[in-house]
């Protein structure tokens, strides 16, 4: 467990070897009941995945029934959301879906360049001694409670980059494109862009450790290859390190983007509290897992239904991310197991 | 061989690439700078959030913060703990019991649950088919959102008996931990040679037997190791208790009957609030949460490497 701290278990690359032995036969029958119950309790433990998956997906979807019904498929494609009691209530998901890719994408553009350079930092360029301690700083910042980070991010970065919104819309204010993006009412300091500044910081820890675990597979002799002929380190890292590596480093950015949509504290205190769909990145909005959060509480009837299809969509989500990134992985390790 | 005839030829084609080798050392040397600027940024932030969090977390931890509740405050001390001006009202303890248990019960129902399905993956199940979707939805599972776990355990839990209780919290917080127990027990037990299972076979005995007194021993460091980094995951988690463990503000021991509370909601209740106070004692929390979750994670480090330190001496 080299310390890959609280990564969604670690992308193996090694073969399966399982014990393949056969025990003898007991011959005393105490004996031989003792050892068939614990194999039972055993198989009942890894049958509890599937069964905690199934219900899961079983008694969530059953919870949500009411909100399909009741707003058809205007729960899904329909843009108001306005999680109330009252009359002018509205369950419509698409601005909650909207916010949250907005902001996984936001935290994907920092943490990926981020992530994999810390992970090229451990493999490749740093200094010996200066590895290990590279590696807990990592995974210290893993297990830093994403609570810890929105209290930060609201009381401490949310101020000064109020600030820092308001002179990029004014700089960026007129230009094709850019100008729609870099604006937004940034009042409070409270937006898309800072929850999605968070969610890189929080995401780079997981998408760094995976991929340093993909890149330290590198079989030496490639590297040397290269240095041999010459290759500078960059080039070192270009022609052999990413083209062995580059399914790996995908699925650990698909597992990254899995983490940052469905995180839900952080971005509950920093992205605000307005369901929009909006290219301004610095305005306020609003994200499924934070609607959830938000809102739950409160919640009764349709809206309660609402709320848990929303964990449903996200659940689906999820699961998809990393059902096909962990596919990846597999494939990869069936082709390092051919040649 | 003809080595005068090789190396003319090569001569002008290194002179002639020249003025590309410039760009390709300066390519080099921006990759490398960029590289170690990832580094510094990281490092850079986990600094900035630790100094924070200590700054003005540290003036707020007193004795008094950490081991009273509020009613013992109002009832019968003055309002002695003056901290930027501000008067707290207000101790963490009925929060630190909360985590303490509620993580501890998440613990006891997560570590045993997970040991088997890793000993089930590892000695039963080894290359079966149902072993291999087994493994890969552990995985996958591993990536569910932690909201998800507590809107489960609320739908399961919380809805049919009608209260929130600091177990189904514990519950919800054992749905995050489990996946990552059964791989990295796993992980561990795939570490054991099988020279020493076939040792124990050729002694007479049993699988069962072979497992648990032979197997597990030697594997024991990491695979504690593993459930100590599970629980410093979960130990940190606020959405799975946000929806089930209530809300309160006197300690509640019983963890199946009564509302309860934990470090990471109270942060979160503090986070936002307007009130300059509230949020002293938000970063008070946070202080002795990061120390609970860093503790974990460092004592995990630990173990693996007394271990290695015993097994090479």
């Amino acid at each position: 467990m080299r310390g890959c701290a609280s990564t969604p278990a670690p992308l193996r690359f090694m073969t399966i070897t399982a014990s393949e032995l056969t025990p003898p036969t007991p011959f005393a029958g105490s004996r031989r009941i003792g050892d068939r119950t614990f194999r039972i309790l055993a198989v009942a433990s890894g049958a509890a995945v599937l069964v905690l998956l199934g219900l899961i997906a079983l008694t969530m979807t059953r919870a949500s029934i009411p909100w399909f019904m009741t707003w058809g498929w205007s729960a899904l494609f329909g843009t108001v959301w306005v999680p109330s009691t009252g009359a002018n209530a509205s369950l419509e998901a698409l601005a909650l879906i909207y916010g949250s890719l907005l902001t996984a994408t936001i935290a994907m553009l920092i943490a990926v360049p981020l992530s994999i350079g810390i992970a090229l930092f451990v493999t490749e360029v740093a200094p010996r001694a200066l590895r290990k301690p590279v590696i807990l700083i990592v995974d210290l910042l893993a297990v830093v409670p994403s609570v810890v980070f929105g209290l930060w991010g609201l009381n401490v970065l949310a101020k000064p980059l109020a600030g820092v919104y308001t002179s990029m819309s004014d700089a960026f204010a007129g230009w094709p494109v850019v100008g729609a993006v870099f604006t937004g009412k940034p009042v409070s300091g409270v937006s898309f862009m800072t929850a999605g500044l968070i969610l890189a910081l929080m995401a780079t820890p997981i998408i760094a450790s995976l991929s340093r675990e993909v890149l330290a597979t590198t079989p030496s002799a490639l590297k040397e290859a290269a240095l041999a002929l010459g290759a500078t380190r960059w080039e070192m890292v270009r022609g052999a390190v990413f083209p062995h590596a580059r399914g790996g480093l995908v699925a650990a950015v698909m597992i990254g983007l899995g983490r940052a949509l469905g995180e839900t504290i952080a971005v509950v205190l920093l992205v605000g509290a307005s369901a929009r769909i909006t290219t301004a990145v610095f305005s306020s909005g609003e994200t499924m897992a934070a609607a959830i959060a938000r809102n739950f509480n409160e919640a009764t009837g349709t809206t309660r239904s609402a709320l848990i299809g929303l964990g449903v969509v996200l659940f689906a989500i999820t699961l998809l991310i990393n059902i096909v990134a962990r596919t990846i992985v597999q494939r990869v390790q069936k082709r390092g197991r051919g040649t | 061989m003809t080595s005068t005839v090789e190396a003319p030829p090569t001569e002008p084609r290194l002179a002639s690439h020249r003025p590309l080798h410039r760009r390709r050392s300066v390519t080099n040397t921006v990759f490398v700078v960029a590289v170690w600027v990832a580094f510094a940024l990281v490092t850079g932030a986990l600094g900035a959030v630790l100094a924070f969090v200590i700054v003005k977390g540290a003036p707020v931890v007193s004795w008094q913060f950490l081991t009273t509740s509020p009613i013992q405050i109002r009832a019968d001390q003055p309002d002695t703990a003056q901290v930027f001006g501000l008067t707290l009202r207000y101790g963490m303890w009925p929060a630190i019991v909360g985590t303490v248990l509620i993580t501890g019960m998440a613990t006891l129902l997560a570590v045993p649950l997970g040991v088997m399905g890793g000993i089930y993956l590892n000695e039963y199940g080894a290359r079966s088919r149902f072993a291999a979707v087994v493994r890969f939805l552990a995985d996958v599972m591993t990536g569910v959102p932690s909201v998800v776990m507590g809107l489960f355990v609320f739908t399961v839990l919380v809805l049919p008996l009608h209260q929130r209780t600091g177990f189904a919290g514990a519950a919800a917080l054992a749905c995050l931990m489990v996946p990552i127990v059964i791989r990295s027990t796993e992980e561990m037990l795939r570490l054991v040679p099988d020279d020493i299972r076939e040792a124990s076979y050729g002694l007479g005995a049993s699988q069962s037997r072979t497992i648990l007194r032979v197997v597990l021993p030697s594997a024991l460091p990491g695979i504690v190791s593993g459930a100590l980094l599970a629980i410093a995951r979960a130990a940190g988690e606020t959405a799975p208790l946000l929806f089930t463990i209530g809300i309160v503000s006197a300690t509640n021991p019983n963890l199946f009957s009564g509302p309860n509370t934990a470090l990471s909601t109270q942060i979160f209740a503090n986070a936002s609030s307007p009130f300059p106070a509230a949020i002293a004692r938000g970063w008070g929390a946070a202080l002795v949460l990061i120390a609970i979750t860093f503790a974990f994670t460092l004592l995990a480090r630990l173990v693996v490497a007394l271990f290695r330190k015993r097994q090479l001496g």
